[in-house]
């Protein structure tokens, strides 16, 4: 038995026998060729060069329809580069100048290539020497006049033990007989990770010689949570994992069964569980997760996905498509919140030095008033609709709230003048994701409808760290007492002012949070579709008493490690298992 | 028209122009593909230097040798009858943030 670590490239476990691929090396023998030869080497050249184009035309259809437009990209570039006019010249000038074979003379060119892409510093561009094997590979098996020979002939499950895979050889992989990929390189961001997440197949990469420590035949097991693969398992080691594996496949099944189950606790409170969304598709799929509306609609990507501002029509279609989506069911559009790290083309190249301190959300808007208006309109236009409300981010002070306001004010009375309908009703409401909007969360409860804790940044401006920056990272935790005291302060607000108070931050969907948001006084939290079935889950466990309890608890402690443990403890409780 | 190369009009300019790089990723597959998608649809040559390093502004392979990262400079060279209208075309389609998310 061997057991070997790696990195965790896509979760699951597996277990099943192995198959090795092997390195499917061309070895070329250096040959020189006759003048007479020379046009003939070149018209094999040109003819390979355009088979393999079509070949990966084909994959990437194939990859569009499997996997969506972000992995067929991929091969959207083997395709240009195998048609980059500089290669076929420069290997055309090799065959020409030093009658080499069209076989010989395009590994050199690639082997150049290879080189250069290894010494840069970049990972990103290091990690590219892959897909130029890939496309190496190809263009010699059709010079060299090869058949060709993908995954797809697989005929019993098997766990795939590589070098390495290149993306095309993962998507034409028939996705029911491989169990799991284990690979001697690669990282989380390899194409060949992110094609098995999407697929749902459990892979485990970086483990270096993995591919010398199996022949072929045996057993393994594939634990892509942990990123650890055993060859040849012993009993004990199998038994182990396949409850493992079982334990799994329960907790999914009974997290599905949930679905139309209501969120109540076990003592009869009712909890709104909401979904945050970023395209309007996502919007009726929402609901069929079991959303009970749209609690945090992100309208930027809609700024972001296109070189141009969206117009007055595409807004206003995109908020329709969120309003029908919901079924008459609440839904928060929340307006753009652009800057710091979503920067849209139409908003030019200005380099901050700091920012997300900087001209960012609400505050780039109040400067840049004709793009703003355009956006209400919309947003006021698809009110009809169904029960749209209107969210500010980024506030911290009143005056921000009051002159958005006003914006808003005004362009209501623009579309009186035009004789628009829209309801003149529709709620108002803001983020509070700033400290300062917190500690004045009192003063802003008796100005808007409703109250949204956004967390992620509230964790961020409130212990000063920059979750994205590695270096720092740990440091973030939104269950830091000093989160926890601002998130009571603002429920607190909410509940004296009568306004409506929800959280949708990621910490509303992390179901270890769950007791102690409700104990804090939360009934209203938005999150990731996915996420609602396990949230759903411990509030059917729990009781409002014992969440009380818990946030009580919390709230005298000083450490956010010590909030962790206690909080882990009560999960467990709870839940009666342990599913990590 | 007459005369499509730089050389049968016989007094032919280099436009340049110098652009900076805006999105998050730099020049990577898919604003390359843009870009050189961009750079076939005229006729004039055209050349992209970053720091020491230059490319044709056609070759795939050779702009993503480029390395040019968020917020590196880039000079776009063109040469050829229409060299005005390629720059302007490339230069906007980098400052539009090659319309990546």
């Amino acid at each position: 038995m061997i057991t070997k670590k790696g990195i965790n490239a896509s979760p699951g476990v597996a277990i099943g026998p192995v198959l090795v691929l092997d390195t499917e090396e061309y070895r070329i023998p250096h040959r020189t060729i006759e003048a007479s030869q020379l046009a003939g080497q070149i018209r094999n050249l040109d003819a390979a060069l355009e088979a393999s184009r079509q070949e990966v035309g084909e994959l990437r259809a194939a990859a569009a329809r499997k996997l969506g437009d972000k992995t067929a990209v991929i091969f959207e570039f083997h395709e240009q580069f195998i048609a980059d006019p500089k290669l076929r010249e420069s290997v055309a000038e090799l065959i020409n100048e030093r009658h080499w074979t069209a076989a010989y003379a395009f590994g050199q060119v690639m082997n150049g290539r290879q080189r250069m892409f290894r010494n840069v510093a970049d990972p990103y561009l290091k990690e590219r020497v892959r897909d130029l094997f890939d496309i190496e590979r190809r263009v010699l098996r059709h010079i060299l006049g090869r058949a060709r020979e993908d995954m797809t002939r697989l005929t019993e499950p098997v766990i795939i033990v590589a070098n390495d895979i290149t993306p095309s050889q993962a998507i034409s992989f028939d996705k029911n007989h491989i169990l799991a990929f284990a690979m001697n390189v690669g990282g989380q961001t390899s194409h060949m990770a992110i094609i098995a997440r999407m697929l749902g197949i459990p892979a485990v990469v970086a483990l270096n010689d993995i591919t010398s420590d199996v022949t072929g035949g045996e057993t393994a097991i594939v634990d892509g949570t942990h990123g650890i693969v055993v060859a040849n398992p012993d009993a004990e080691t199998v038994e182990r994992y396949q409850e493992q594996q079982e334990r799994y496949r329960r907790y999914s099944a009974e997290l599905q069964t949930l679905r139309d189950a209501p969120a109540v606790t076990l003592d009869g409170t009712e909890v709104d569980l909401l979904a945050n969304i970023e395209v309007p598709e996502e919007a009726s799929a929402a609901m069929q997760a079991g959303a009970d509306g749209i609690g945090l609609y992100r309208t930027e990507l809609l700024f972001l996905s296109s070189p141009r501002t969206p117009t007055e029509e595409q807004q206003y279609e995109a908020f329709c498509g969120v309003a029908r989506g919901a079924r008459g069911r609440p839904v928060i559009i929340r307006t753009i919140d652009l800057g710091a790290d979503k920067l849209a083309p139409s908003m030019g190249t200005h380099r901050e030095h700091n920012p997300v301190l900087g001209l960012r959300s609400l505050r780039y808007c109040l400067l840049h008033l004709d793009l703003f208006k355009t956006h209400l309109r919309a947003i006021l236009r698809a009110s009809t609709e169904g029960d749209v409300r209107i969210m500010f981010p980024m506030i911290s002070t009143v005056m921000e709230l009051r002159q958005a306001r006003a914006t808003l004010a005004d362009v209501m009375e623009d579309l009186d003048e035009e004789g628009i309908p829209f309801r003149r009703d529709v709620p108002v409401g803001m983020m509070v994701e700033t400290p300062a909007a917190a500690m004045l969360s009192a003063a802003f409860a008796k100005e808007v409808a409703f109250l949204s804790i956004g967390t992620n940044d509230l964790t961020q401006y409130t212990l000063a760290v920059d979750r994205a920056n590695e270096r720092v990272a740990h440091l973030y935790a939104s269950h830091s007492p000093a989160v926890l005291k601002l998130i009571r302060q603002v429920v607190r607000a909410a509940q004296r002012s009568d306004v409506e108070v929800s959280l949708c931050g990621e910490m509303a969907g992390a179901p270890l949070y769950c007791q102690v948001l409700i104990g804090l006084g939360l009934r209203l939290l938005s999150m990731a579709p996915g996420d609602i079935v396990a949230v759903k889950r411990v509030l059917r466990s729990t009781t409002v008493a014992k969440c009380e309890r818990i946030a009580r608890t919390v709230l005298r402690f000083d450490s956010d490690r010590q909030v962790l443990n206690y909080l882990r403890d009560q999960h467990r409780e709870t839940v009666k298992e342990d599913e990590a | 028209m007459t005369g499509v190369g730089p050389d049968d009009t016989g007094c032919s300019v280099a436009i340049e122009r110098e652009v900076v790089i805006p999105n998050k990723e730099g020049l990577h597959f898919r604003p390359i593909m843009k870009f050189v998608d961009t750079a076939q649809r005229f006729h004039a040559g055209v050349t992209v230097h970053c720091d020491e390093r230059q490319a044709d502004g056609r070759s795939p392979m050779e702009m993503l040798m480029l390395v040019a990262t968020q917020g590196s400079t880039v000079r776009v060279v063109a040469d050829g009858v229409d060299a005005t209208e390629l720059v302007t075309a490339l230069v906007e389609l980098v400052e539009s943030g090659f319309g990546e998310t």
